[in-house]
């Protein structure tokens, strides 16, 4: 089904609702992880308002689809799109990291309304969310399972046996996004320790992969719903970090710090100015 | 039947001179198929390991509930947390120096914290697997799942005690660690010992101290009772099967009662039983305690019944700790 402009206006408007929310909860926490929540924030608009199948109201509806953030340290675009989705009151983003918050500083499942599982320790997310979709399958569910995952956290070796497991089982309830921003804490993906040729990796354990602008919504759209029989699909998601805010953009220090008062102060007005503009945000992988 | 055994109980008759020997492992691989019968989201996981594990009858039974793993044991514990968020209740298998010993941070993060009702069966446990060396004797395993919250931890003595455990387990809604052994060990209770969740069971009353035991142990600690005996000493022994949590209201009782407790397990001295029981006495009933346990070293390869005798996890091994306990008293 064609996508209207005005849809991915919407969406491109939500991604820039969602990325001040960021802004704004991680300048109160005082600590968090900026750029991968920022990169993100287009498939989150994407997923969350478009693609998924899912109830704020009821977020326990069984027929349900289910998003795992594996690469659980930016959570604040989960937690933000949560809120912007109506899963809880949108005034308590600011307690994120804060004692008896729901926004715990790495997510919890059961903590906050919508979290599918708790997260933290890199790759546990994949393995997870391919539980829910063999248990889909065993269960003649219609659940289709998302998992993100960072391109860093693919160094761990619990993705590959993930990886191995859905290609084996041929889960094609299951779309991963790999956020491809080439940049983990000690510098570049390919200078710690190199994914390439992550294409050909992936499609040799079986998947369908997508190689996609992940700040390109209509593209990101036709890519989610591009399926192919029998087969896990992987959108590959070239992101920018810290993606909106020019100060923050392809900046590896802003990987886990979040931005001061001023700081802030700017970044959002960047953003608003953005949002005048309609949200448009420029691809630089096209 | 020897005297001073708790009637209500209803252990085997023939524990004092031939009792039965079969591997505790069986017990848990009739048991699952009982909860598989009794419950239909229960599932297996295993991790290349069916037939050692005493998976193979489920898989038989319930083919499209059984999922192999391939060797990885990190992506089994998450798989089982995922099929756990979709109302499945995962038995999880490997050995148990492999889960939980490689996957701990796993079943911390995506089981524990998360309140997912996976159990966690903990297979070839302790030093009688024998030949196959240090490596894969776990003795470390209950020391690491005892700390975690939200776990309950089960040590079963025998062969109907870890069928009945693997049944039971399916009834309560979180997370579970049980770990067995691969060698036949003695038959000590029967179809109809009653088995709780949580409970310890006095198997035999006496007055002059307590030897407090599981897994394996608890026969040689009947054993070592009943030679006691002989010298007069009238021992009380206490099968406490369940670590976490732990009966703190039997241990208080045999602490006031008897004066005097010793350990045993099959097990490191740091983390087990023996730790669980010592920080019940010395917070509310302080007595001289001794530790029938691997004492901080690891094993090696020998036959199994050679390496429980080496390192003193036998009968003599606990009366030798009970005449050291009563010398303290």
């Amino acid at each position: 089904m064609a996508v209207t402009d005005t849809q991915i206006e919407y969406l491109e408007d939500m991604a820039t609702h969602i990325r001040e929310d960021i802004i704004i909860m991680l300048e109160k926490a005082g600590s968090g992880h900026s750029a991968g929540s920022l990169g993100t924030a287009d498939i989150f608009s994407t997923l969350y308002f478009h693609i998924m199948k899912h109830d704020p109201k009821n977020p326990d509806w069984d027929e349900r689809d289910k998003f795992v953030l594996s690469n659980a340290h930016i959570c604040p675009v989960l937690y933000a799109t949560l809120a912007e989705a109506g899963y809880y009151p949108k005034k308590e983003i600011t307690t994120l990291r804060k004692l008896g918050s729901r926004l715990q500083g790495h997510p919890h499942r059961g903590a906050l309304p919508g979290l599918e599982a708790s997260g933290g320790p890199l790759a546990q997310g994949i393995s997870i969310a391919a539980g829910m979709a063999i248990a889909a399958n065993i269960n003649k569910k219609r659940t289709k399972v998302y998992c993100m995952v960072g391109d860093g956290e693919m160094n761990e070796g619990q993705i590959w046996e993930a990886l191995m497991f859905i290609g084996k089982n041929r889960l094609h309830n299951f779309t991963l996004i790999v956020d491809r921003n080439n940049i983990q804490i000690d510098g570049f993906t390919e200078d710690v320790m190199p994914l390439e040729p992550l294409k050909d990796k992936l499609s040799s354990f079986g998947f369908h992969v997508i190689e996609v602008d992940g700040h390109n919504i209509r593209r990101l759209i036709e890519a989610f719903e591009e399926t192919i029989f029998e087969k896990p699909k992987v959108l590959l998601a070239h992101t920018i970090p810290g993606k909106g805010v020019d100060f923050m953009e392809f900046k590896p220090e802003w990987h886990g710090k979040p931005p001061n008062k001023e700081e802030a102060e700017k970044a959002i007005s960047e953003l608003e100015e953005l949002r005048s503009l309609g949200g448009k945000i420029t691809c630089e992988h096209e | 039947m020897s005297k001073g055994l708790n009637k209500k109980f209803h252990l085997a008759d023939n524990i004092f001179d031939t009792p039965d020997q079969v591997p505790a492992r069986n017990g848990y691989g009739e048991g699952v198929v009982e909860a598989g019968e009794a419950d239909e989201n229960v599932v297996v996981l295993c991790c290349d390991l069916t037939e050692s594990t005493r998976n193979a009858k489920f898989k038989e039974t319930f083919p499209n509930r059984f999922v192999e793993i391939g060797i990885a044991e990190q992506n089994m514990a998450g798989i089982a947390a995922g099929m756990a968020f979709s109302g499945k209740i995962p038995y999880i298998s490997s050995y148990a120096t492999f889960s939980p010993g490689r996957n701990w941070d796993q079943i911390r993060v995506s089981i524990c914290y998360s309140m997912a009702n996976v159990k966690i069966m903990g297979a070839h446990a302790g030093i009688s697997v024998g030949p196959d060396g240090a490596t894969h004797q776990a003795m470390e395993d209950v020391a690491i799942t005892r700390c975690l919250p939200n776990l309950t931890v089960i040590v079963p003595s025998d062969y109907w005690e870890t069928k009945k455990a693997a049944v039971a387990i399916a009834g309560i809604k979180s997370p579970v660690y049980m770990r067995f052994g691969r060698e036949k060990i003695p038959v000590i209770t029967t179809e109809k010992t009653p088995f709780q969740i949580g409970r310890a069971d006095t198997y035999r009353d006496g007055k002059d101290v307590t030897i407090i035991s599981c897994g394996s142990l608890v026969y040689e600690a009947l054993i070592a009772a009943q030679k006691l005996s002989d010298d007069g000493i009238d021992a009380r022994v206490i099968n406490s099967h369940t670590i976490k949590p732990i009966d703190e209201k039997a241990i208080i009782k045999a602490a006031n009662e008897t004066g005097a407790i010793v350990t045993a397990e099959e097990h490191q001295v740091h983390g087990g039983l023996g730790s669980a029981v010592a920080e019940v006495v010395a917070k509310y009933s302080p007595v001289p305690m001794e530790y029938v346990a691997m004492m901080d070293r690891f094993g090696e390869s020998g036959e199994p019944n050679e390496l429980m005798h080496k390192f003193g996890l036998d009968s003599k091994g606990i009366i030798k700790a009970v005449k050291n306990v009563l010398k303290r008293k």
